[in-house]
């Protein structure tokens, strides 16, 4: 029989394969004379979200090893991460969650930070119990910037309510005045996951109380035919397009569709988490005027990034993550090197707070170390030469979102020029802040949870 | 020489219907099952809770397509949308009525999976093959899009993304990966030797009839409305039951975009590879269909580590892995189930050739 044949050949191999899988598994704790903190690393390298995720996580491994090479560590400590590839699906993340729980030197991790918002939300029930902190930058449950009811998770700097205020604070100034507002038709186009859906309780709250019209329209995942969505724009009359995509293929779809239907770029509104350079690319010419939302601003120039690309592409050939040395200093990747500026600015103060400078730290030393994030001052800021990069904020026992700011940028067909001239927030932050703090304690009720108490 | 069923004599009716004649079968599905039974000993949280109870769960919902793929022949694409059905429903019962036991529900949502598997089934009374695929498809995305359009069946939860209630049962949390495990362990090992038994029961005899050629199953006298129906049904709540362990012992959320059409593409995949038609072949095609990619991904990281651009490894990762899918269905196209019978015929003439 031939199949006997195929596996007499293959067995020893699969032994072998299966001998090197079960050494592999099997932590090895060696006793390292450096001192190690370990990191995981949730990629998603394969996929329709590629592009994304080899930016942002190249970004954060990037990150990770200029601070190794360029100062030795943290006070000292050494870091060491461990990859997982998750692609983007809910499952895989949750099996990568529990394998990179525990690293290679046999440190539990500290921190999760999967880059989806159902990757998060599958998750999100799992943090407290392992002593681990969700970070989603920007992305994520909103409410979960309540850190009464969310300890463990963190939205650093903004979330989507805050982002679909200040999109819709834009579009009031560009149609002059909140009270111009009024018979305005403006289409959430949305990609139909608990992502897409994710701003729409702030967004229906504000176009009652300003009395725009608004248009929900959905778009069945990846989202790769979006004729008849575009066709209903038109039909609606809408004045503005808030879209709220993934994946460079769905951008670059609607780009195009928009631009068959006649529908102008610059009334779109890109979300942050799908409008970056590679979403533009993929429009082509149809791209030209978009407007897309940041977070964390573009470019090569900060001297963060000019100095992570001298020394880990230019001094030491190699050492850099990206395959593409030229993606240095894109959206996607400034984003990952600021969300690892985050974790090691939280170890930082959590090895300050806990007396352990110079030693490696656990999860809930780690937790409260995020929390004591502060970025207002702009010396520090210019410490780590991201000074105008990110908006100035701080996180509270309260308040885990920090900015909720954003500035808007449009793109000219080869790069993002910057339109706000200072970081924009909702026309009325303390509003957006209401509608979160009422929606973690209606489930911090159904759910039987407690509040914690928040100095203030 | 392992196999050799020399010496073993059935005596009696009993014995000649009984479920493992061989010896040999007996002892070793003893010991399968005691191991199973103690790993929670032994197995770190990461093997438990990622590794073994999807399995689990996959093989089961594998199992329910196989039962309506694999025995009647009834080619469908809506596996994923009925463990959707048995998600929500369980979610919905436990929400509902206060203090229903876990089990109950559970079985509960099964039910519910297999009234929406019979409606989704009576196509199959006009339609057959490729034709009966394109309309179970149906299924998949009309159920998929009715619990995201009415948010009664979410509970009328912004996000979508609903977290799972604990697994409470007799007055006890069954909250570590261990506990669940067992849960997941009794459910799966019933149901699996139900289906076993009416697969060659009757039951099942029926549904090959109709599978070989229903022209000819119906002249014999079966009715094909009722054993379409039936296998429908049965698959469908084995799917429903499947779906609710997956989202309340496995993910822990309840999110309609968990039961996309590309896993019902995997059961699909699961029950071609494993085997049609063979309760083993369930579990083995489940197996490799969920654990090859991982084992792949740990294997290419701990070979190469961090000398390879990891975007390259986990593209090398899908590439085996489609590669090694087709390689099998060249050389063994009935699935690993005959893999694992001909090493038995082996192993019963080992050491000899013939």
């Amino acid at each position: 029989m031939l199949i006997h044949k195929v596996l007499r050949r293959v067995l020893p191999g699969v032994a072998a394969a299966g001998a090197l899988l079960a050494s592999a598994i099997v932590p090895t704790s060696t006793l390292a004379q450096q001192p190690e903190q370990y990191f995981p690393v949730a990629s998603m390298r394969v996929g329709p979200y590629n592009a994304m995720g080899t930016g942002i996580f190249g970004g954060v491994i990037d990150y990770l090893n200029y601070v190794n090479i360029k100062h030795g560590g943290v006070n000292g400590v050494k870091l060491v991460y461990e990859e997982c590839e998750t692609e983007y699906n809910a499952a895989r993340n949750v099996e990568c969650y529990q394998r990179l729980l525990t690293g290679p030197n046999g440190q539990k991790m500290l921190v999760w930070d999967p880059y989806g918002t159902p990757l998060a939300y599958a998750v999100i029930g799992r943090v407290a119990a392992d002593n681990v902190v969700l970070a989603q930058a920007g992305y994520g449950r909103t409410d979960a910037a309540d850190g009464r009811v969310w300890p463990w998770v963190f939205g650093a700097t903004a979330n989507y309510w805050s982002q679909i205020g200040m999109k819709l604070n834009f579009i009031a100034q560009q149609e002059g005045g909140i009270e111009k507002m009024k018979g305005k038709t403006v289409v959430h186009l949305h990609i139909d996951t608990a992502y897409g859906r994710e701003p729409l309780p702030a967004m229906r709250e504000i176009a009652k109380n300003w009395g725009f019209r608004l248009v929900e329209i959905p778009i069945a995942p990846p989202g790769l035919e979006q004729q008849s969505q575009w066709l209903q724009i038109r039909k609606e009359k809408a004045d503005w397009v808030t879209f709220w995509g993934a994946g460079a293929g769905m951008s670059g779809t609607a780009l195009t569709t928009a631009a068959r239907v006649g529908f102008p770029r610059n009334k779109i509104i890109f979300v942050t988490f799908g409008g970056a350079e590679e979403d533009m690319i993929a429009g082509g010419a149809a791209a030209k005027d978009t407007h897309v939302v940041a977070m964390v601003l573009p470019g090569k120039e900060w001297p963060l990034i000019a100095d992570i690309e001298k020394v880990l592409y230019k001094d030491n050939p190699g050492k850099g993550n990206m395959q593409n040395p030229n993606r240095v200093g894109t959206i996607y990747y400034n984003r990952g090197v600021i969300a690892a500026a985050n974790y090691i600015q939280a170890m930082k103060n959590a090895q300050r707070i806990h007396n352990k400078v110079g030693k490696p730290i656990n999860g809930a030393e780690f937790r409260d170390g995020y929390e004591a994030i502060d970025w207002r001052s702009a010396e520090t800021r210019k410490e780590y030469g991201i000074d105008g990069m990110i908006p100035p904020y701080r996180l509270t026992c309260r308040d885990h979102e920090g900015a909720g700011t954003f500035h808007m940028m449009q793109w000219d067909g080869a790069k993002f020029q910057i339109v706000t001239k200072d970081w924009m927030a909702a026309p009325d932050p303390k509003f957006i802040r209401k509608l979160i703090e009422d929606s973690a304690e209606k489930y911090a009720k159904e759910n039987n949870i407690k509040l914690r108490d928040c100095p203030e | 020489m392992f196999y050799r069923e020399a010496g073993q004599f059935r005596t009696s009716y009993a014995q000649d219907t009984q479920l493992l004649p061989l010896r040999q079968d007996r002892v070793g599905m003893l010991v399968v099952l005691i191991a199973a039974v103690l790993i929670p000993f032994f197995a770190n949280d990461y093997w438990l809770g990622a590794i073994l109870i999807p399995w689990l769960i996959l093989s089961l919902v594998a199992l329910g397509q196989n039962i309506l793929m694999g025995y009647a022949g009834q080619l469908s694409l809506g596996s994923a949308g009925f463990m959707a059905v048995g998600a929500f429903a369980c979610y919905n019962f436990m929400l509902r009525i206060d203090g229903i036991p876990f089990v109950v529900a559970v079985v509960l949502s099964g039910v519910c999976a297999a009234l929406v598997g019979i409606v989704f089934g009576l196509p199959s009374l006009r339609i057959r093959g490729l034709y009966l695929a394109v309309a179970t498809l149906a299924s998949q995305f009309f159920i998929v899009w009715a619990l995201d359009k009415f948010g009664w069946f979410k509970n009328y939860d912004p996000s979508g993304v609903i977290t799972a209630q604990p697994i409470v049962m007799f007055g006890h949390n069954f909250a570590s990966p261990g506990e669940k495990y067992w849960v997941v362990l009794v459910i799966v090992v019933v149901l699996a030797l139900l289906a076993k038994n009416m697969a060659r029961g009757s039951v099942g005899r029926g549904w090959m009839a109709v599978r070989d050629m229903d022209v000819a199953a119906e002249v014999m006298g079966l009715s094909l409305l009722r054993t379409k129906l039936q296998a429908f049904a049965i698959s469908s709540f084995y799917c429903g039951v499947g779906g609710a362990l997956f989202a309340f012992a496995y993910l822990q959320t309840v999110e309609p975009s968990a039961f996309t059409i590309e896993l019902s593409f995997r059961i699909l995949f699961m029950v071609i590879i494993g085997g049609l038609g063979t309760i083993m072949g369930s579990f083995l095609g489940a197996g490799f269909i969920l654990l090859m990619p991982i084992f792949l991904n740990v294997l290419v990281h701990s070979l190469f580590g961090k000398s390879v651009d990891a975007t390259v490894a986990s593209s090398l990762e899908q590439l085996v892995f489609g590669i090694m899918i087709i390689l099998f269905l060249i050389y063994e196209p009935l699935g690993l189930a005959r893999i694992w019978q001909l090493t038995k015929e082996r192993l019963r003439l080992w050491p000899f050739r013939h």
